[in-house]
């Protein structure tokens, strides 16, 4: 981490807090792109950085949606205990998951990974709480420890962005720690990090538990936002559309996922009157990010720099 | 006259980023045995490879049967009349001794028949409905050598064809050699084992760090024995 | 006549044929999935979404094609299509081959997968915008319309049901028989095995290859022309089987084209029977199955680890 990144994170911090008091753009985008942010954010974990593609991270945004929706709305929980629950519940989802994808390597993991989260999606089409095809809806942002309305947006877009800031430094952190390196390391070459003797299961289901615990933290702050979880949340679209926006920014980047997810989230709105289009349109970003844009925007700009 | 069989000129070969040969030059007339000694690691192997196009990338001359070939697809190459013994030998695991035997395409006019192949290597026949590598080494090794018989190559690449062998089928294999060398085939020999390659060959190359370093002609190898010896580190 | 649980045997004869049914199109998707992904070492996430465009292509065929053209008389029935629309897809598959997934060989396997669930998006979006998501209906064949009655067991077999399970079957057993007992299939085989070995023997694997992804993306649409009559030909009939699919494929292994074909079969005819006894758990057998499996046998019940 050098001078120039570090004053890169600052700038975006200030535009951050200084978002709500300009009127271009929404506060409620802006949060909804807080929250892909953070959940591309917790996949690139697994996938850039670890070097394993899940194509089912949507249950653990889905899941944790629904508890927090469901707690929230039923039980009257206040907003921060909401959004705990669902972070360990989809942080316990990824153990279980986890556990039985790591058991494959590569392709397989991947299919793994889907199917399990295919599994996740009828549940939560039969089960009684989630609502099945209406979902939760009228989900109460709550009163934040008690006494924060959030049902004012600037105070709710100050509390998502404090958590998002949380997420992310949590993953800063995990990347430039040992445990990062040895995460890289797996990535790099899975079999010479054996032979240097780490348990190499144990390091990955670490990461995947973790970058699935922080994709519920997302999926639960994006139910209090919206004020809503539904099905939508644990289709494997929303998987799929994880996977673009890591893969759009810039895979094993830090800020990639941000700007993937800024990006998706944005075309999303612009597309969402024109029918059929958003599936089309991620379609085509995605081949063409496969043939000819594999580094992503941030991993594209990052190599023009180092020239 | 002779055609020139294979000619090679300043060939430079790369695994991904590893630089293996730096310029190779030899050449083999029809009808010629040549080797290609060295030690390990020297690039013998990824000069018979680089021949065929099976390493990431490739520079030079190459030009088989008066065929330029540097920019050649590998199966295209193989019609150009090459043969190929790889240094592992190669036999499809999920066929049979015979699916092995008839998988490769014709690639010349004269290739031997089944019959007369099962002629020169009996055993083959008798396994003839085992998978490939269910056979023994030497089995296989001639299964390698009696696959290539069928195709009508008429230039040999062989890569290490006495590698973990017990001495009785090397010397075996030496006599399917000389055989073929009677008959008209043009042998490039990749070989660790010099005393099974020195009465063989017509001449002999020293590959070291991916380049030809000595050339050592058949009436020449009494008088250059000790130079030999130290190149091979014998 | 007797009951097996409260079950009559018209209802478990009804289910089972819906398993075997079912069953069937498992088997020919995991089957073309298990072609190519043994020669193009590449998932092909787009396999749901060309079953789709092989059903939707016969339906053209049938009810659109001739006013296209101003001959609204004509159309390419059912038993035409069977032949057409895979040849049709096959081609289809060519060109996404030679176009796209071919600069891909070179890179990690898993930018096959992410190239072709970008065309799946693709071609599930074409067909939603153009069609909407309910269905179209495509009718059954005349001949093969209505039932045989079996009166001493008390049990009616739907012609064009019993008729899907043969097609199948012929046309899986047909493929595994090329593959394991041909020259042709040894070919494929030892591609699978060793591409860059076979291509200095001379074979164009590169076509082979090209190829195999063709006949995969063929069965695909082979199995959407039979599909049409029973399901609803409509945008989304492939992304909810596709996922089946490749559970399937996880608890058979990739390793061997029986196993992709013996393991589609009996999962489909498991989840029959599920949904006669206990119908609730129907929908995730399968997954719950692949659980299990990923527990006891990694690899796969018929597996190879590559």
């Amino acid at each position: 981490m050098n001078q120039k990144t570090n004053l890169l994170y600052g700038i975006l911090a200030l535009i951050a807090i200084l978002l709500p008091f300009q009127d271009f753009i929404y506060l409620v985008f802006a949060m909804k792109v807080l929250c892909f942010a953070l959940f591309a954010c917790a996949f690139n974990l697994l996938l850039g950085f670890t070097g394993l593609l899940s194509f089912g991270h949507a249950a653990f945004f889905g899941t944790a949606a629904y508890i927090t929706a469901y707690f929230c709305k039923e039980t009257g929980l206040s907003p921060e205990l909401g959004i705990l629950l669902g972070f360990l519940g989809s942080g316990a989802l990824g153990y279980l998951i986890g556990s039985l994808a790591i058991r494959r390597q590569g392709i397989y993991f991947a299919m793994v990974t889907l199917a399990l989260s295919q599994m996740v999606y009828f549940l939560a089409v039969q089960l009684p709480f989630t609502g099945g095809e209406d979902g939760i809806q009228g989900v109460p942002r709550g009163m934040l420890f008690g006494f924060i309305d959030l049902k004012n947006d600037v105070a709710m877009y100050y509390f998502v962005l404090a958590i998002f800031l949380l997420g992310f430094a949590l993953i800063m952190r995990t990347v430039h720690s040992p445990f990062g390196q040895v995460l890289k390391a797996i990535r790099e070459n899975e079999p010479r990090a054996i032979s240097l003797g780490y348990d190499v299961d144990r390091f990955k289901l670490m990461s995947f538990v973790i970058s699935a615990a922080l994709s519920g933290l997302a999926g639960s702050m994006k139910a209090l936002v919206f004020q809503l979880a539904t099905l939508t949340d644990v289709h494997w679209h929303m998987s799929g559309e994880v996977v673009l926006m890591t893969l759009l920014g810039g895979m094993g980047t830090i800020l990639g996922p941000v700007v993937g997810a800024g990006i998706v989230v944005g075309l999303q709105n612009y597309l969402a009157n024109i029918g059929s289009w958003s599936t089309i349109a991620t379609g085509f970003i995605f081949v063409i990010c496969v043939l000819a844009f594999r580094r992503g925007v941030v991993g594209e700009i990052s190599a023009v720099f180092k020239k | 006259m002779s055609t020139r069989a294979l000619e090679v000129k300043n060939l430079q070969s790369w695994y991904g980023e590893s630089h293996i040969l730096h310029g190779i030059d030899f050449m083999v007339d029809d009808g010629e045995v040549v080797t290609l000694l060295g030690r390990n690691g020297a690039g013998r192997s990824t000069t018979l490879k680089s021949i065929l196009g099976l390493t990431d990338r490739r520079t030079g001359v190459v030009n088989i049967y008066g065929s330029d070939a540097i920019a050649l697809p590998s199966h295209k190459i193989a019609r150009l009349g090459v043969g190929f013994c790889p240094e592992e030998r190669g036999i499809f695991a999920s066929l049979s001794t015979e699916e092995n035997l008839l998988l490769l395409p014709e690639v010349g006019a004269g290739g031997m028949s089944l019959d007369e192949i099962y002629e020169m290597f009996p055993n083959l026949y008798e396994r003839r409905h085992s998978p490939g590598t269910r056979l023994s080494g030497g089995e296989q090794q001639m299964l390698a050598m009696a696959r290539i018989l069928r195709t009508g190559a008429k230039l040999l690449l062989l890569d290490e064809i006495t590698e973990g062998l017990a001495p009785v089928i090397v010397q075996k294999l030496g006599e399917v050699v000389t055989k073929l060398k009677n008959r008209g085939f043009t042998i490039v020999l990749v070989e660790q084992n010099f005393r099974f390659a020195a009465p063989l060959a017509d001449r002999h190359y020293v590959v070291e760090h991916g380049k030809i370093v000595e050339v050592v002609k058949r009436d020449e190898l009494v008088a250059k024995t000790t130079l030999l010896n130290e190149y091979l580190g014998v | 006549m007797f009951e097996l649980l409260g079950i009559t045997p018209q209802g478990l004869t009804a289910q089972l044929l819906v398993g075997l049914i079912n069953g069937s199109f498992y088997a020919i998707l995991s089957l073309g999935l298990a072609i190519i992904f043994g020669l193009l070492n590449i998932i092909n996430f787009s396999h749901g979404a060309q079953y789709t465009m092989g059903a939707f292509v016969a339906w053209i065929g049938l009810t659109q094609v001739g006013q296209w053209f101003g001959f609204p008389e004509f159309s390419i029935n059912y038993w035409f299509a069977l032949i057409l629309v895979p040849l049709f897809m096959a081609g289809f598959g060519l060109i996404l081959e030679r176009t796209m997934l071919r600069r891909l060989y070179h890179l990690d396997h898993l930018y096959g997968l992410l190239l072709t669930f970008g065309l799946a998006l693709i071609i599930e979006g074409m067909f939603r915008h153009w069609y909407g998501i309910s269905g179209e209906s495509y009718p059954a064949p005349e001949f093969l319309q209505g039932a045989i009655p079996l009166e001493s067991i008390e049990i009616i077999l739907p012609k064009y049901r019993i008729w899907v399970v043969i097609a199948s079957l012929a046309v899986c057993f047909s493929s595994w028989y090329v593959i394991e007992k041909t020259k042709l299939g040894a070919y494929l085989r030892a591609g699978t095995e060793n591409p860059k070995l076979l291509q200095a023997f001379g074979v164009n694997v590169p076509l082979m290859i090209s190829l195999a992804y063709a006949y995969g993306v063929g069965l695909a649409g082979f199995a959407g022309v039979l599909a049409a009559p029973i399901f609803q030909v409509n945008p989304l009939m492939g992304s909810n089987l596709i996922i089946v699919v490749f559970a399937v494929v996880v608890i058979g292994g990739m390793g061997s084209i029986m196993g992709a074909i013996v393991t589609g079969l009996s999962l489909g005819l498991i989840e029959g029977l599920t949904k006669v006894f206990y119908p609730e758990a129907s929908g995730v057998v399968i997954f719950v199955i692949m659980a299990i499996v990923l527990l006891i046998r990694p690899a796969g019940l018929f597996g190879r680890e590559k």
